[in-house]
């Protein structure tokens, strides 16, 4: 089982649900965050004061697979939070040692 | 139980029903000439000069400041709002409109003592006095709670209660009594409509004060102070801009011509300055923001304030230009280049407004505008021939400069000596809301 991690720009959650969606994932975890790569920040003017905002807002999403499907999750991800702009975002994968629904109690694949 | 209760706090109202009402009236007008038209507007009046408080600036002002300190901001409004009415009614009407001494007013209207239903006040015949009272006392409280925002931020709770009490009395009730209770500043004609000297300049000088005796907020500077939401402060900008059309129109004491004409002032100073800031924005820094249209509106407010009721419309749109211009070219400028800690701009805006404005009353003053009993050929301003009024209207500013600095730098030290002023550095890390209320915003 591996976990995919996305970090994507924010308009972006609803086209990468439906993608993810479409090739079959059951679920995911979309939480607000905010991060910086190579888009710089921004500059604000409060009444003549200015602050530099370096973190901009992003979605992280966690979608849980099975090892075969993470090939398939990963292109379906990118095809539908790609913009081509800078901030697109980044794609990671780790290893999940266990896995477990809470309602029935299945482990591991089935619990995916 | 209930019925014991019940018949404890009939008693009890009883009993304060006297107090404030006992002993008879002194010699007043011998007819009353309560008019009910006046009465029912006054009446509004004062509730649109109350909602400029509760929620205007409260709404104006948390919303500038960071998420942590939002509750503690509204909290400064809502607390002053209790306390200075308490205070008004006990003693602070009676030392701004009783008696005619030139310097302070006398104790006869201690507790509202000889106000009965009938009873009128010199300055307002047409009203009972006791609504001349609750009206005045909603001008006191929102001068107070504008200082709140120069200090915003890093103020202990205790120390403002204390400051806003100690304010009230030995600040805002001289200078009161000075210019519109029949003092010195009256007695050499200096005209203020609603309150550019008493309100605006006076809250606007104590805030720079206080700002500085405070010092600057930990990280000004260097961290990110950006507003929590703005969107409340446009809110609150709504309400302060309609309640405004109470602060001036109610000023005029009646429901007469000259009450609109102050309203029609009121309205076009603010939407010139909202205009004006937007493009000096524009212009300079390359997007109008929200923020500079809404502080734009409360400058041209600001500085129509002493002006509108003696001015004709288009005078007010020429207020409101020019305050636009100044009070930007203060807050963005001006505050950069002396490097003091004005939290909300309160001296930027509103003490720099004020004092606009009430130079400018000197300008445009229309002699039948100001027409009254008293001085029945009214007080023309230059543009109708009388220089003379602009330097009335200086001494005013430089004598409520002087007076509102002054006082409000030893209550400050006076208050400083029993709790410190500010909370403590890692308080304000943390947030007032936690730090002073155990409240937070989820």
């Amino acid at each position: 089982m591996k976990m995919v991690i996305a970090i994507i720009k924010p308009f972006k959650l609803e086209d990468v649900r439906d993608a993810l969606v479409a090739i079959g994932a059951h679920g995911m975890t979309a939480s607000e965050v905010k991060g910086y790569g190579r888009q710089k920040g921004h500059t604000e003017i409060y009444r003549g004061a200015e602050y530099v905002v370096n973190f901009l807002p992003k979605i992280r999403i966690e979608v849980a697979v099975p090892s075969d499907r993470v090939g398939a999750t990963v292109e379906a991800i990118i095809a539908s939070a790609k913009t081509g702009q800078i901030g697109d975002g980044k794609i990671f994968v780790t290893a999940i040692d266990q896995a477990v629904r809470i309602r029935t109690g299945e482990t591991d694949v089935d619990a995916l | 139980m209930t019925r014991d209760s019940g018949r404890m706090a009939c008693g009890i109202a009883a009993t304060l029903g006297l107090i404030f009402a006992a002993a008879p009236a002194l010699a007043q007008e011998a007819i009353s000439q309560i008019d009910g038209g006046d009465t029912a507007w006054m009446i509004a009046a004062t509730a649109l000069v109350l909602m400029m408080t509760i929620p205007g600036l409260a709404l104006f002002y948390c919303g500038m400041v960071r998420k942590k300190n939002v509750l503690a901001t509204m909290a400064q409004s809502v607390a002053c709002t209790a306390l200075c009415s308490l205070l008004w009614f006990a003693v602070g009407y009676s030392l701004s409109f009783a008696g005619d001494a030139p310097w302070l007013g006398t104790l006869e209207r201690l507790f509202l003592r000889g106000i009965g239903m009938e009873t009128t006040s010199a300055f307002a015949p047409t009203i009972p006095e006791l609504l001349y009272v609750t009206y005045q006392m909603a001008f006191a409280i929102f001068t107070v709670a504008l200082i709140a925002g120069a200090v915003a931020d890093r103020m202990r709770f205790s120390a403002f209660l204390w400051f806003a009490a100690g304010w009230l009395l030995f600040v805002y009730v001289p200078i009161a009594h000075w210019v519109w209770g029949g003092g010195f500043l009256a007695s050499v004609g200096v005209l203020d409509f609603a309150g550019g000297t008493v309100v605006q300049l006076n809250a606007g000088i104590a805030g720079l004060v206080a700002a500085c005796v405070l010092g600057k907020r930990h990280g000004y500077g260097t961290d990110n102070f950006a507003p929590h939401d703005l969107s409340l402060a446009v809110i609150g900008t709504g309400l302060l801009w309609v309640g405004w059309l109470g602060f001036t129109g109610g000023s005029a004491l009646g429901a007469n011509a000259r009450a609109v004409f102050a309203i029609t002032a009121t309205h076009l100073a603010a939407s010139t300055g909202a205009l004006t800031w937007m493009f000096l924005e524009w212009s300079t820094r390359g997007k109008p923001s929200v923020l500079g249209l809404i502080t734009g509106a409360i400058a041209g407010l600001a500085a129509v304030t002493p002006a509108s009721g003696f001015v004709l419309p288009w005078h007010g749109v020429v207020i409101g230009l020019i305050a636009g211009a100044i009070c930007f070219w203060a807050c963005t400028w001006l505050k950069l280049r002396i490097g003091y800690d004005d939290s909300l701009d309160v001296f930027g805006v509103h003490g720099v407004g004020g004092a606009t404005g009430t130079l400018l009353t000197g300008v445009f003053a229309v002699a039948v505008l100001s027409a009254s009993a008293d001085a029945p050929e009214g007080s023309p301003g230059l543009l109708e021939g009388n220089a003379r009024q602009v330097l009335i209207q200086l001494y005013a500013v430089v004598a409520v400069l002087i007076w509102s600095g002054v006082l409000t730098y030893i209550l400050l030290k006076a208050i400083g000596f029993l709790l410190p002023l500010r909370v403590s550095e890692q308080h304000e890390i943390e947030g007032l809301d936690l730090t002073q209320h155990g409240e937070t915003l989820q």
